[in-house]
């Protein structure tokens, strides 16, 4: 590779880009962004084709399969949009690579290991917080609701306790 | 016609989504070292372009509310239920720090080409599961503590809204300047030259050719 790739933007512009971009699809849709609520219909669409009674029958799938297609809603296309909005931001700007990104001292299957581990306690903690940073710490937040505040102070002392115990994982 | 529309269209999830995920690259938000710089404190950008991007929403819709635009509740507030919430935004943090993104983050290191991100993805689907599975044991924890529907800072704390937003604003001002303090103090933030070009890997001189092959793979 030899052009280097185009620097991020300073936090404070992304931040206020961020800002403008989820007040407008506020006035637009009365709500705020997310992304757990894709994995929940995604989890509840694969359920649904590898055990469709037991998917049926489950309590929290299945009002989302009994409704017909779990994954016909706004957040799978507002999900697909991420994925094209990200893919042309970091093809456009040199940021695009195929890589498994991961500390000095880890190996690729430590690395997999962590990535499903982690992913396995975000989906789990998305679910029991009735949404994840976007949905319930950003969205939340930025309304002033007292759930995205507790929600953020959780998220924020586990981040830094976790982060210190496993620190060889990224250093 | 009045504001908000409440669309749940194809088109307005797309531009949604488009906005979101380009702003979320741009930022930097693709890639797991920078996302977990920050409980390293090494980096400073998911406190600096939440926190900012929380205070231009909330100001917005304050500014919008005052000036008759949209009504008082107009849009939608999450409700409080505390241990699941507290629980689960612990939860969060946790598979965060380990597995290096949030649900939303983690589309964004899929589109940029991480592979690590695409594991991440099945984790979360298989932690999706297990929660379905085992909700009806969970149901009692899952709405204990409830709180006031929607309530919101200016309720619970019984102060004016432009004083929460002013006391906001102070403490975000004062974390940008503590946090870039903190960053370059650690030899941060990172770079895109740091995290994106293929051939900087994992950043460590000695694995380069390991991960340059298997980059390749």
């Amino acid at each position: 590779m030899t052009t280097s790739p185009r620097p991020f933007w300073p936090p404070l512009v992304a931040g206020f880009a961020l800002g403008i971009a989820l007040l407008a699809t506020f006035l637009i849709t009365g709500h705020g962004l997310g992304a757990s609520g894709f994995i929940t219909r995604l989890a509840a669409q694969i359920s649904e084709w590898l055990a469709p009674a037991a998917t049926a029958a489950n309590s929290y799938f299945g009002p989302f399969v009994k409704a017909g297609a779990p994954l016909a809603s706004w957040i799978t296309w507002e999900v697909i949009g991420v994925l094209i909005g990200a893919y042309v931001g970091a093809r456009s700007a040199g940021r695009s690579s195929v890589q498994v990104e991961r500390g000095p001292q880890t190996s690729r299957g430590q690395r997999f290991a962590y990535a499903f581990i982690g992913g396995a306690l975000v989906g789990f903690g998305a679910r029991l917080a009735r949404g994840c940073t976007s949905g319930i710490g950003l969205s939340g937040g930025a309304t002033l609701a007292v759930a995205g505040f507790v929600f953020l102070a959780g998220f924020f002392i586990a981040g830094f306790v976790v982060s210190m115990l496993a620190r060889r994982v990224w250093q | 016609m009045s504001i908000p529309f409440y669309d749940g269209g194809i088109a307005s999830g797309l531009l949604s989504g488009i906005l979101f995920g380009y702003v979320l690259e741009a930022a930097g938000f693709g890639s797991p070292r920078k996302l977990t710089g920050q409980f390293s404190l090494k980096d400073f950008a998911v406190f600096k372009v939440m926190f900012t991007a929380v205070l231009v929403t909330a100001v917005g819709l304050y500014l919008l509310r005052l000036g008759g635009v949209i009504a008082d509740n107009a849009v939608f507030i999450p409700t409080l239920f505390f241990w699941a919430i507290a629980v689960g935004g612990i939860l969060i943090g946790a598979g965060f720090a380990l597995g290096g993104y949030c649900p939303g983050t983690s589309v964004v290191g899929v589109a940029s080409g991480r592979v690590d991100a695409v594991v991440f993805v099945a984790g979360m689907i298989a932690g999706t599961a297990v929660f379905a599975y085992l909700f009806d044991p969970l149901t009692s924890f899952y709405f204990a503590a409830k709180g006031p529907d929607a309530q919101r800072l200016p309720d619970l704390l019984g102060l004016p809204e432009w004083l929460i937003l002013a006391v906001l604003i102070v403490i975000a001002m004062a974390g940008f300047v503590l946090g870039s303090k903190l960053e370059r103090a650690r030899g941060g933030p990172f770079t895109a030259k740091d995290v994106c070009a293929p051939d900087a890997g994992t950043g460590a001189e000695k694995s380069v050719s390991h991960t340059t092959q298997a980059m390749k793979a």
